[in-house]
């Protein structure tokens, strides 16, 4: 970790406009709750509902792709990196303080709001706000080791990240349940559902599965980053 | 005292070869690398910053790899050509954070933002700056450790002429203190003020290498093609003709074209004769002054 590197990133990540690239889906996500609960809405399977297909389905993985390519992709892209990558501090560690970056972003703008969604509707009736929490903080991590991943080896880490969130984790993951052995989403589901007390909440992968798996990709995701930017080359323009 | 050492160093993209086969050995004071756009500078001096590994032959820094071996940057001070600054940051908190990742005290980001003249606007946003601010800023972070190594990729661009002294100055100093600094352009005039050794880089060869008088001489002394337009073309003519120092004149519509083998005497012999035969000169143009045909001789020629 260093401070230099993450107070930079923060910067970068949280300056002006920027935040509002994280914070929109978080305040819909609230707002929605809100809504639900004024309306009478907030009922265990309506809770359920909105933190699985919203806050685990829809906001964890965009967020995930915003902050997880934000915090390097752009610098690479104008160049701004090479005021971290001249100095004698080592790759590995610019790239494991950048993914501490996103991740602490992560559990902020994601699960944290995935959390008091849950709690507006329905309190901490079994266990459903806390699980879905835990959940999406373990989702949250996962997502920011591989965005970050994507972010350092393409160029067009957006596209990249989109087709498998949406394509790979959201529709093919949808009809062909062994996709959804590989999927971050699927692995925060099953956290939730372990520890939820309620009916309603399923998933499809066993957490024996889920736990390492989250572990092994997100290491290896944020140690082979740190080898990539080792030999990450930077061209003129000509 | 730090020596940059190139060693049959080839980069090339796919087909296309970028540098070709470039040994040079880059010692303390200061060294102008000279070429026209595009003739690889920039890739090779990314190669001797670490930043581009060479596709063949080998980049040392006092005997050791530069490529993916980042303690050299304890050594080295780069100023790369595209922007390379967050906009976001004020001047002092880009160059206090080159300082902090180099371990170093802000004394010495204070210090570096002196020696560039910039700590009237050190509070200033960078993004508010203009492109010669943004290019002593860069200078700054990248003195902040008082590197032995200092490159510097096109540092002169869009600054203005009073700029433009003040950082040839500094470069001037640091190489006489000892350092070694290497800096691309692709304009003599600015390579001749600052630098003692000029390395000449055409179409990604190494075309041409010693101090600026040599390089000089070698870009003066070759044919030069004039177009001449006058009062009395034909009678201008018949007189150039005569003396020794003009290859051939041809008489065209639009005037005399004048192939001259010695420059100097040339340029002397013009206008006199044109003031002894009572003859106008109404145009004098060198229509191969272009950068681009001076490096192609050169290449040509070595």
């Amino acid at each position: 970790m260093n401070p230099v590197v993450a107070s930079i990133t923060y910067r970068a990540m949280l300056g002006r406009k920027r935040v509002w690239l994280l914070a929109l889906l978080p305040v819909a996500l609230l707002a929605i709750a809100v809504l639900l609960r004024l309306v009478g809405g907030g009922d265990e399977s309506t809770a359920v509902t909105v933190l699985e297909t919203f806050a685990i389905g829809a906001m964890l993985p965009l967020l995930g792709l915003i902050a997880g390519t934000g915090v390097i992709a752009p610098e690479i892209e104008d160049g701004t990196i090479i005021h971290l990558l001249s100095k004698p501090i080592s790759r590995p560690v610019i790239t494991t303080t950048k993914f501490a970056v996103a991740a602490t972003l992560l559990v902020l703008f994601s699960a944290i709001p995935t959390f008091l969604a849950g709690y507006i509707l329905i309190g901490t009736e079994a266990g459903v706000s806390a699980s879905f929490a835990l959940g999406a903080l373990f989702g949250s991590i996962a997502y920011a080791g591989v965005f970050l991943l994507i972010g350092v080896v393409t160029r067009h880490a957006v596209t990249v990240g989109v087709i498998y969130a949406l394509v790979w984790e959201g529709l093919i993951g949808r009809y062909v349940p062994g996709a959804r052995k590989f999927s971050i989403q699927q692995w925060a589901q099953s956290i939730a559902d372990q520890y939820s007390a309620s009916p309603f909440v399923k998933s499809d992968v066993p957490l024996s599965f889920a736990v390492p798996a989250m572990i092994i990709v997100t290491v290896g995701a944020v140690l082979w980053a740190g080898q990539r930017l080792r030999s990450l080359s930077l061209t003129g323009d000509e | 005292m730090s020596v940059l050492e190139l060693t049959q160093v080839s980069r090339w993209y796919g087909n296309v070869v970028a540098v070709n086969d470039v040994t040079m050995t880059i010692g303390p004071g200061v060294t102008g690398l000279l070429g026209p756009n595009g003739a690889g500078k920039s890739t090779l001096l990314h190669m001797m910053a670490g930043f581009l590994a060479p596709s063949g032959g080998t980049a040392l820094l006092d005997g050791r790899p530069i490529w993916r071996n980042h303690p050299v940057y304890r050594t080295i001070g780069l100023v790369p050509e595209r922007e390379g600054v967050y906009g976001f940051l004020t001047g002092w908190q880009f160059v206090r954070s080159a300082a902090r990742l180099h371990g170093l005290p802000d004394e010495a980001a204070a210090r570096a933002l002196d020696l560039v003249e910039m700590t009237p606007a050190k509070d200033r946003r960078i993004e508010t700056y203009s492109k010669g601010m943004r290019q002593r800023v860069k200078v700054a972070g990248a003195l902040v450790h008082d590197p032995q190594v200092l490159l510097l990729d096109e540092p002169f661009n869009g600054m203005d002429p009073r700029q433009r002294l003040h950082l040839m100055d500094l470069v001037r100093e640091l190489g006489a203190a000892g350092r070694t600094i290497l800096f691309s352009s692709h304009i003599l005039e600015e390579v001749e003020r600052v630098a003692q050794q000029i390395e000449v880089l055409v179409a990604g060869r190494h075309a041409a290498s010693g101090d600026y008088r040599e390089i000089r001489r070698r870009m003066t002394d070759r044919p030069h093609l004039f177009r001449v337009r006058s009062s009395n073309d034909r009678r201008l003519a018949a007189a150039l003709i005569a003396d020794p120092c003009s290859g051939g004149v041809s008489l065209t519509p639009e005037g005399l074209e004048v192939r001259t083998e010695d420059y100097r005497r040339f340029t002397g012999l013009l206008p006199r004769l044109a003031r002894d035969l009572d003859v106008h000169l109404w145009q004098v143009s060198p229509t191969d002054e272009d950068l681009e045909s001076v490096f192609s001789y050169l290449s040509g020629r070595s």
